[in-house]
């Protein structure tokens, strides 16, 4: 398929009436990354009608209302289990779950490990931005430890999470990394993890430079973007780096990718068995 | 001479699993909890069998999501759970009233507060059922207290959830769940069986959410060509958010409408030896069994008592208990709880019949001969 011209794309994709303005604070990661994913689902020529699009709670929760597929914003931290049930009933949907980082892994974390371990159809984008944005700043399971939030105003004293790794050690079979700030790598792997047949993992490191950034003095939104320009290198780069080196630097791009059977399509197979071997005890 | 194939020997849940396989059920999610386990382990190997789908999922709060995801994709779904499990998928059940999405929620009692007595029956659940989620919002719940009404009450239960988009909520118990009874399954074709209404009119023109067809929507499943937005936040006529109070409040009053103007549809109770009752025993679940033989005793003893059973809990049927309370002087209320429906009884009769309760919350049941001494006692 030919490429549009970028406001076609954006017009295809995006609800007109009554959405905009956006409830995200100017400057924010997640105009950037809905764009992406746009621009993803669009590379892969998708039709609105064959995607849905769930969320939970957050500034990244309120994506798919701006968005004209089949979309459906859940509770805190339940979307994919929603999502679960709704690939279950639908095979045919190509079905996205857009989560921050408390969102994902804090309420949400059984889900995501599950979701993982299962192998399920379901593409997982995490906008991690390291902080509850919505409610104020307070800190997530992503913060950097010893940064400051509004509920810890010491210092935050827990660890962080490895979305990568903790994605990738429990099963799932696409784990991809980038920024707000790559706005052509975003696309890309998006797209990668939508044609992947099983749970596919894309953290996105994004910015509040309302809260999280503020808190922190890691200044405004330029200055947070130029921050992951600098220090979300790519793999390659990453491996190449002695440990010192590593410290402070994120590695981006696809980290982690296998072949492993799919949750729905081995479901199929148990109802074909199961149907037949219930018609032969009819017989 | 071959035996009825419908002639069956089954428990409570054994018949909830086939109620909710003949009314159409396709999907169900769930998490291990005594004493409903064997819905789940039931409908784990017939599902499939029917080209539907099961799975086990993480907690009860993933359950439950999953349930109204599945539904969103246009299968019948359910899930079930005890009493822990219940207060888990509270937030959840209040999405599904919010965003008008039908799903049938088993809730086999058990003792509680928290773990409680694991294996032994209850009726501690009937509030949570009515207010467990937070906000105002409407729900139906209905109450088994034969290995048939399970059956019965499963299939009208997907019925009523699909007939007015909205959860609702099976309330067995331990007792009625294991209890095991000769029971005769109805032929399939001889029950009725409801399908939620779709949209008939093209995709640019449906609103998922507007009362021009009537009070309860069409409900259009996702990846149909009917693109919109599900929210629990208060939404338009389109799904779409809104504050605007010219928004929310005929939305209300919409969603609340569509039960409380279809109450001869959805209340249901049975009458047991109430011509010229004085005195009624108002009952529901198992416990409505021991009543049966406490009023029958009692009529041979010359009292005279009937019995209203109650199928219907939620919307709780006002308007009749409050006749029933004109005419009889005395209502006895046997719950297996400290005293929860019989709050709703008090204030329906509103003091034109005594109201008199018989409890125990200790995971032992109610026997004929204490509800008889309640009928006695005056």
């Amino acid at each position: 398929m030919e490429r549009k011209v970028l406001a076609d794309v954006e017009r295809h994709y995006l609800r007109t009436i009554k959405k905009f303005p956006t409830v995200w604070c100017a400057g924010c990661g997640l105009g950037i990354i809905m764009g992406g994913i746009i621009r993803a689902i669009d590379s892969l020529a998708l039709d609105n009608d064959e995607v849905a699009m769930i969320s939970g709670i957050g500034c990244t929760g309120r994506m798919p209302v701006y968005l004209d597929f089949n979309t459906l914003h859940t509770t805190h931290g339940r979307a994919l289990a929603f999502a679960t049930g709704l690939k279950m009933a639908r095979p045919d949907l190509k079905v996205i779950v857009v989560m921050g980082d408390g969102d994902a892994l804090a309420i949400g974390g059984n889900h995501f490990i599950h979701a993982c371990r299962r192998n399920i159809d379901i593409t997982a984008i995490i906008v991690n931005n390291m902080t509850y944005g919505m409610t104020g700043g307070q800190y997530s399971p992503t913060t950097p430890q010893w940064d400051f939030a509004t509920t810890a105003p010491y210092g935050n004293l827990e660890q962080p999470f490895d979305i990568a790794e903790l994605a990738r050690h429990a099963g799932a079979s696409f784990v991809a990394r980038t920024s707000a700030y790559h706005t052509t790598e975003l696309p890309k792997l998006v797209a990668q993890g939508i044609a992947k047949r099983g749970f596919a993992v894309i953290e996105v490191i994004s910015h509040c430079h309302t809260n999280y950034g503020k808190l922190n003095r890691k200044g405004g939104a330029v200055e947070m973007l130029q921050w992951q320009r600098d220090h979300v290198i790519p793999l390659s780069r990453y491996e190449k780096l002695s440990p010192e080196e590593r410290a402070g630097k994120i590695p981006r791009g696809v980290l982690f990718e296998k072949e492993a059977p799919e949750y729905v399509s081995e479901y199929e197979k148990i109802i074909a068995r199961a149907m037949a071997e219930a018609g032969r005890e009819e017989a | 001479m071959s035996p009825n194939p419908r002639l069956r020997f089954l428990s409570g849940n054994e018949a909830c699993a086939e109620g909710a396989l003949a009314a159409g059920c396709r999907f169900y999610a769930g998490y291990p909890i005594t004493p409903s386990t064997e819905i789940a382990e039931i409908l784990s190997l017939r599902l499939p069998q029917l080209g539907g789908k099961f799975i086990q999922m993480e907690d009860e709060i993933a359950s439950i999501a999953a349930v109204i995801g599945a539904s969103i994709g246009g299968l019948k779904a359910m899930t079930a759970t005890s009493g822990p499990g219940f207060s888990l998928m509270q937030e959840n059940i209040g999405f599904a009233a919010m965003a008008e999405i039908p799903c049938v929620i088993v809730d086999v009692q058990r003792t509680g507060p928290s773990t409680g007595l694991p294996t032994q029956p209850a009726q501690g659940d009937v509030m949570q059922a009515r207010w467990g989620t937070h906000g105002d919002h409407p729900i139906i719940a209905l109450a088994p207290s034969t290995v048939r009404e399970c059956f019965d009450l499963t299939v009208r239960a997907f019925n009523l959830s699909e007939r007015y988009r909205t959860p609702v909520i099976v309330l067995m118990d331990a007792d009625v769940a294991h209890l095991r009874e000769k029971v005769e399954l109805p032929a399939p074709g001889t029950f009725e069986v409801v399908e939620r209404l779709r949209p008939g009119v093209p995709p640019d023109w449906y609103a998922p959410y507007s009362e021009s067809e009537g009070p309860v929507p069409p409900l259009a499943t996702f990846g149909t060509g009917y693109r919109f937005h599900i929210t629990g936040l208060f939404h338009d006529i389109h799904g779409f958010p809104t504050t605007r109070l010219d928004e929310i409040n005929p939305a209300i009053e919409r969603v609340f409408g569509k039960i409380e103007h279809h109450l001869a549809d959805i209340l249901q109770w049975e009458e047991f030896a109430m011509e010229g009752a004085e005195m009624a025993v108002v009952a529901y679940g198992s416990v409505a069994r021991a009543a049966l033989r406490a009023v029958k005793e009692a009529r041979q003893q010359g009292l005279a008592a009937g019995l209203v059973k109650l199928l219907t809990l939620w919307p709780f049927p006002e308007m009749y208990i409050a006749q029933l309370a004109e005419r009889c002087r005395l209502l006895v209320v046997p719950e297996m709880n400290l005293g929860q429906l019989v709050l709703e009884v008090e204030r329906a009769a509103c003091g034109r019949a005594r109201v008199r309760r018989v409890n125990r919350a200790d995971g032992a049941i109610i026997t004929p001969a204490q509800i008889l001494a309640a009928l006695r006692e005056e």
